[in-house]
């Protein structure tokens, strides 16, 4: 009994991206195309920001003549009987996949290859988005024939909507037999921004018909390649040469940060200390120089921790008002105010007086407490004269920087961290890497900072037990994890508890 | 004001005798209602059948045109009750809701309607909220019209069969004296597609033209020995005469098949997906022609046993396909089915899963099952699915790793956001705390990344569900309830509840202005509601009335004093019920409302300013605090700049709406310097543009200064 079969398409969405409308556009081509058409969705709760499907069938009305009745259509999508899958997301194209509805021997897959994090991808600290190359790899190995470009980009261009960009993706590759007149009235009768609406229905048609497959993201900044080795001052640059090859591009982007944050004497310190590790390194590397790599990284971020000078210098810089005019695409006409929004604490405070200054302040228990009471939140007009200059004095205390009670704070835990690494290499060469990555729980400001520093001594005092063990390295891995901005001690407490009471393999 | 405006389909409501109707389920539900000349109509809005409502809130002229009464109801309950009106005068009533939550609500009322029978036709527009895109527990609509013996009406999914349904639910309503069940699947409720429309009716009787002779009859009456006479007259008048209604009328289909021996028995909500499984296996057409023979019920109570065994007389093998559980037409059948000669045997749950929704997957199994066992002809050339479509395991689990889950959560700017992290942050200061939650948007709440709240007990019982802690003392339990859920029930069920047993409860009262989480539909507190209703009634004043003592009002964009207000509400020495109202206007109603407000103002030349917040990407270390405290969805991560930094930095995306809880949250937390605000000054006055040319000037020079002299150092 095998006769007419309708079209078969499913449109993937996230609540709120129009995928409602995307479903009438296509029901109105269809009806003036002559098409029997049905659509039906399941929306419920999911319209606030979840994930939702939309499910439509098409069948020429010629076709339904000869049977003599109307077609019956399903209400939604059945795995390895879809026509087209219309992802909005890339993530949703994946969800479609995973749902079967993506199969090699009939589906087009049309995503937009941007990507909207879920939940879980933006609190969980360390954890990376998901892989979008490796979800287009599969996608490529599913789907029939695959098309992939940045939809949400051209809707931002042309001041449209994602749904606006899939329909013409959908007409553009052909999957529904009607023409783009039909196509381009269904959004001329919708009446709502059809000049951009069409210009991003054009531009994705093009992209569509010459079936682009284009890795992309308008959410994901582009990283800056490490600064040209010319910006180093002569000075350092022989010591700088000396380096080897591998480390060059992170050593220089050390430099460079470091000249920014101080000046050149803190720069050499910087080299200094490398120089350190770097024997270190050659000799328990077995021939790879990941450690000193590490090092170079995380200790040029160390040594430029953030303290209040600092956030003060970054507020102020003429990189950043050229920034925020760009972010919001400020024409000159219009003027744009600045709120900074600061917190400084008693201590933050304390931090930034001559270190035994700052000590004695601590020491005043009702002086700290007026000071707590005063120093609440404060909203910086940082566009205004007054504004920049209070933040301005702040940042040029710079050149006392080294006298101020964080400096010896940081540079004496820097110091210590580097000898441990130096004690620990000889014996277990990858907990040494470890522990030198150890410097990325120290981040954040205030509660989140002390809480990470606690947590980092806390991982540190374990260090020493497992430098004895084979699997150190891989047991240090799953203590960080577990300590690593989450929001309670649970987990990192069972891990230590573990560590405490199951005896490792000895290291040879 | 509804979150949508209905204006197109208000429009298709008027059209007259032979015009073709396009569009949605639930629309041509509400002009069906109107085409059989209904009097009155009410109901409680909720996913899947607010539409309804949102349509005849939107269509009031017509309404009036043709003379029927329509409220939005207050609870499903007061909707049900509003049925009264059918029990003595020949008026046509309808009213609608999300069910099971609904009906649970109802049920009091119903059992009473029941009971007393009805005059008037009695249609309950059901949306059956089961299977994927639910919200709610999954049950059956079904036990209802058992256990209260109402007629449950189950039809094909497509619009000629669901207008047909609404008139004749009407017709077999006044034959057999009883309510009628219309239940509707999400998916039938959004389907769209056509039917040929016919005239409106208006109602031959209007309720208010009812009143002319006030009725009283005590055999109607819910009190002995009436109700004993009513339960007799259930099952011997009604229920015969509702079968005669559905024999007689053809309501239920029979397509007779080609294959003599086995049949199928469904339910006529699931034909199209039957229908499609059975085409998938070779066994049927796109124009639902299928080999085997099928019984579709589109009354699925009362059954009928003389037209089931008719269709059952002479097969082998029948197969139920019944949706959920108990399988309570599956049972029927049982017994229909054991007073004949020699009966089918009945296939059901077993090839077919005993619980969850039927997709049309399970449904090819099963049916394979049960052809593969008695018409193992009929498979010969049923399509296999080619064993590259299905997902390897491997392939399954690394893709399953790289796609994590999306649930819901609150929108952009949304008011609940603050308060939820304020209580958060109370969390921290104090340790774990009970909490109520309750439904609405807040139940998102319950989610990461906020993961609040210990129990959903049902709408509007929050803090009813925090009544065994009543006596632990203060500072112990804190509830949290809608607005939406307060005027429901929880004014009564709840508030007046903790007051009356001198509960130590701190109740969180989230006014948003609207009923937000059906789509933004009025409540009697609601600041911008339609004319017609009567509402700006505080919640505050309610609590009051009700003898509340201590109550506080939230500005929950204000983290800071929000926290406050609690940690006072949890410490003071004060006893007994406690209640802060937080109020803040649903965002997504709120950007409906005033953003073509900006834009006019923008474009005729006028001083606007727009604000937005950001991220410093170089004093953001990426340790996401700001996002497990906010949940934002404009608050994200990208990858950073910085060509030393590895972890992702946060960021900020154009979606932003300024609401400000950003830096709040910053600041509450003491969490870090990197948030900002900016202000984009639309049309600036001239003295704003000299005063930002002075200050720009000043600034620059001071900091290109900076820039050379740190150049000539580090030469």
């Amino acid at each position: 009994m095998m006769s007419q079969r309708t079209i078969r398409l499913t449109i993937a969405a996230l609540g709120g991206q129009g995928g409602g409308v995307l479903s009438d556009w296509l029901v109105a081509t269809a009806e003036s195309a002559g098409y029997f058409v049905q659509s039906t969705s399941v929306p419920g709760v999911a319209q606030r920001t979840g994930a939702t499907i939309y499910y439509l069938e098409f069948c020429p009305r010629a076709a339904a003549g000869a049977a003599g009745c109307e077609p019956v259509m399903a209400l939604m999508p059945v795995a390895g009987d879809v026509d087209c899958v219309a992802a909005a997301e890339l993530v949703e194209a994946g969800r479609m996949m995973l749902r079967g509805l993506v199969s090699p021997d009939r589906t087009t897959l049309l995503a937009s290859s941007h990507r909207d994090y879920t939940i879980a991808e933006r609190s969980a600290p360390g954890r990376g988005p998901s892989d979008s190359g490796a979800l287009l790899a599969i996608a490529r190995t599913r789907a029939r024939r695959l098309i992939a470009f940045d939809m949400a980009a051209i809707a931002a261009r042309h001041g449209s909507v994602i749904s606006a960009a899939l329909f013409g993706a959908i007409g553009g590759s052909g999957v529904l037999p009607f023409d783009r007149r039909q196509f381009e009235d269904a959004i001329r009768a919708s009446g709502l921004s059809v000049a951009g609406n069409l210009a991003a229905f054009a531009e994705a048609w093009a992209l569509a018909a010459a079936g682009t497959v284009a890795e992309g993201s308008a959410t994901a900044g582009g990283r800056a390649p490490a600064p040209p080795v010319e910006s180093v001052p002569a000075a350092l640059r022989e010591r700088l040469g000396a380096l080897p090859a591998e480390l060059q591009s992170v050593a220089t982007a050390g430099i460079c940060r470091l000249l920014d944050y101080q000046d050149p004497a803190y720069a050499a310190l910087y080299l200094d200390r490398l120089e350190r590790i770097l024997p270190l390194a050659r000799r328990h590397g077995s021939g790879s120089l990941a450690l000193a790599g590490v090092v170079a990284r995380q200790l040029a971020l160390w040594m430029s921790y953030q303290d209040t000078i600092r956030v003060a210098e970054l507020k102020t810089s003429l990189a950043r008002f050229a920034r925020l005019r760009r972010e919001v695409r400020a024409e000159p006409a219009q003027v744009l105010r600045v709120t900074d929004f600061l917190r400084p604490r008693v201590t933050d405070l304390a931090d930034t007086l001559p270190a035994a200054a700052g000590e004695r302040l601590l020491r005043m228990p009702r002086l700290v407490r007026w000071l707590a009471r005063a120093t609440g939140g404060h909203r910086v007009r940082t566009d205004t004269v007054t504004g920049f200059l209070l933040l301005r004095g702040i940042a040029a205390l710079r050149c006392w920087r080294r006298g101020t009670r964080r400096f010896r704070e940081e540079n004496a835990r820097i110091e210590s961290w580097l000898a441990r690494i130096g004690q620990i290499a000889p014996r277990n060469h990858a907990l040494a890497v470890e522990v030198a990555l150890l410097q990325r729980l120290v981040c954040g400001y205030g509660d989140t900072q002390e809480n990470g520093w606690r947590h980092y001594s806390a991982l540190l005092a374990a260090a020493d037990e497992l430098a004895g063990r084979t699997d150190g390295a891989v047991r240090m891995r799953r203590l960080f994890e577990a300590a690593f901005g989450a929001a309670s001690d649970a987990a990192l407490e069972r891990e230590l508890r573990g560590l405490a009471s199951a005896g490792g393999p000895p290291a040879a | 004001m509804a979150e949508r405006s209905f204006t197109c389909q208000v429009e298709a409501l008027r059209l007259g005798a032979g015009a073709e109707f396009r569009g949605e389920g639930i629309h041509a539900v509400t002009k069906a209602l109107l085409q059989s000349g209904v009097a009155y109509v009410g109901g409680y809005q909720g996913s899947p059948v607010s539409h309804l409502m949102d349509v005849l809130a939107d269509a009031q002229p017509l309404l009036e045109e043709l003379g029927v009464y329509f409220e939005p109801s207050t609870s499903e309950a007061t909707a049900a009750a509003m049925l009264a009106a059918s029990i003595h005068y020949p008026l046509r009533g309808a009213v609608t809701w999300k069910s099971t939550v609904g009906t649970n609500v109802a049920s009091d009322a119903l059992a009473n309607l029941a009971s007393a029978g009805v005059t008037g036709g009695v249609l309950l527009v059901l949306g059956e909220d089961y299977g994927e895109g639910s919200s709610i527990m999954q049950e059956r609509t079904h036990a209802f019209a058992m256990k209260s013996q109402m007629w449950l009406l189950d039809p094909r999914p497509t619009l000629p069969a669901i207008v047909r349904a609404v008139e004749q639910g009407f017709e077999l309503s006044e034959a057999s004296h009883t309510p009628v069940l219309l239940m509707l699947r999400v998916r039938a409720c959004h389907v769209y597609g056509r039917f040929i429309a016919s005239a409106n009716r208006p109602p031959p009787l209007t309720a208010r033209a009812a009143l002319a002779a006030p009725a009283h009859d005590p055999r109607r009456i819910i009190l002995p020995p009436a109700t004993f006479d009513q339960e007799q007259a259930k099952i011997r008048e009604r229920l015969p005469a509702a079968q005669r209604f559905i024999v007689e009328r053809g309501l239920n289909e029979t397509c007779p098949g080609t294959v003599p021996h086995i049949g199928i028995i469904l339910q006529g909500g699931l034909h199209n997906s039957v229908l499609r499984a059975l085409e998938l296996l070779g066994c049927a057409d796109a124009f639902g022609h299928s080999a085997v023979p099928m019984h579709v019920l589109n009354v699925t109570w009362p059954l009928v046993a003389d037209e089931i065994r008719r269709f059952c007389a002479g097969r082998r093998a029948v197969l139920v396909v019944e949706e959920g559980q108990p399988e309570f037409i599956e049972q029927a059948l049982c017994r229909v089915l054991s007073g004949m000669e020699c009966p089918p045997q009945l296939v059901g749950k077993g090839p077919l899963p005993a619980a969850g929704e039927y997709t049309t997957e399970i449904l090819r199994a099963g049916i394979r099952e049960f052809l593969h066992s008695h018409a193992p002809e009929l498979l010969a050339g049923a399509g296999a699915l080619p064993a590259a479509s299905t997902l390897a395991p491997e392939q399954r689990e690394r893709l399953a790793a790289l796609v994590p889950a999306r649930p819901s959560g609150l929108c952009t700017g949304c008011p609940e956001r603050p308060l939820f992290a304020a209580l958060k942050l109370l969390q921290r200061e104090r340790g774990p705390l009970h909490i109520s939650a309750d439904i609405g948007c807040h139940s998102f709440a319950t989610l990461p990344p906020f993961s609040l709240g210990a129990s959903i007990m049902g709408y509007g019982l929050g803090t009813a569900s925090a009544a065994a802690f009543g006596g632990a003392g203060p500072g112990r339990t804190v509830a949290v309830m809608g607005d939406g859920g307060f005027w429901h029930n929880g004014l009564t069920s709840g508030i007046g509840n903790s007051v009356f047993n001198r509960h130590d409860v701190l109740t969180i009262i989230v006014d948003n202005n609207y009923s937000a989480a059906t789509g933004g539909q009025d409540l009697p507190s609601s600041r911008h509601a339609a004319p017609q209703r009567d509402a700006n009634h505080p919640i505050a004043a309610a609590v009051r009335g009700v003898g509340v003592r201590w109550i506080r009002r939230a500005d929950p964009y204000d983290i800071s004093a929000t926290l406050a207000t609690l940690r006072t509400a949890l410490t003071a020495s004060q006893r007994g019920p406690k209640v802060i109202v937080a109020a803040g206007e649903c965002q997504l109603s709120r950007q409906r409302r005033v953003r073509p407000q900006f834009e006019r103002a923008r474009a005729s030349r006028q001083r606007v300013v727009r604000a937005r917040f950001g991220v410093d990407p170089d004093l953001c270390t990426g340790d996401r605090s700001c996002v497990r405290l906010s949940g934002c969805p404009a608050l994200t991560v990208r990858e950073p700049d910085d060509p030393l930094r590895t972890d992702p930095v946060t960021t900020v995306t154009d979606d932003c709406v300024g609401c400000g809880v950003c830096g709040e949250i910053a600041h509450a937390a003491v969490l870090c310097p990197s948030f900002y605000q900016l202000g984009v000054v639309h049309n600036p006055t001239r003295y704003e543009r000299w005063l930002a040319r002075v200050r720009g000037a000043l600034i620059g020079v001071l900091q290109r200064r900076s820039v050379r002299r740190r150049r000539r150092r580090d030469v």
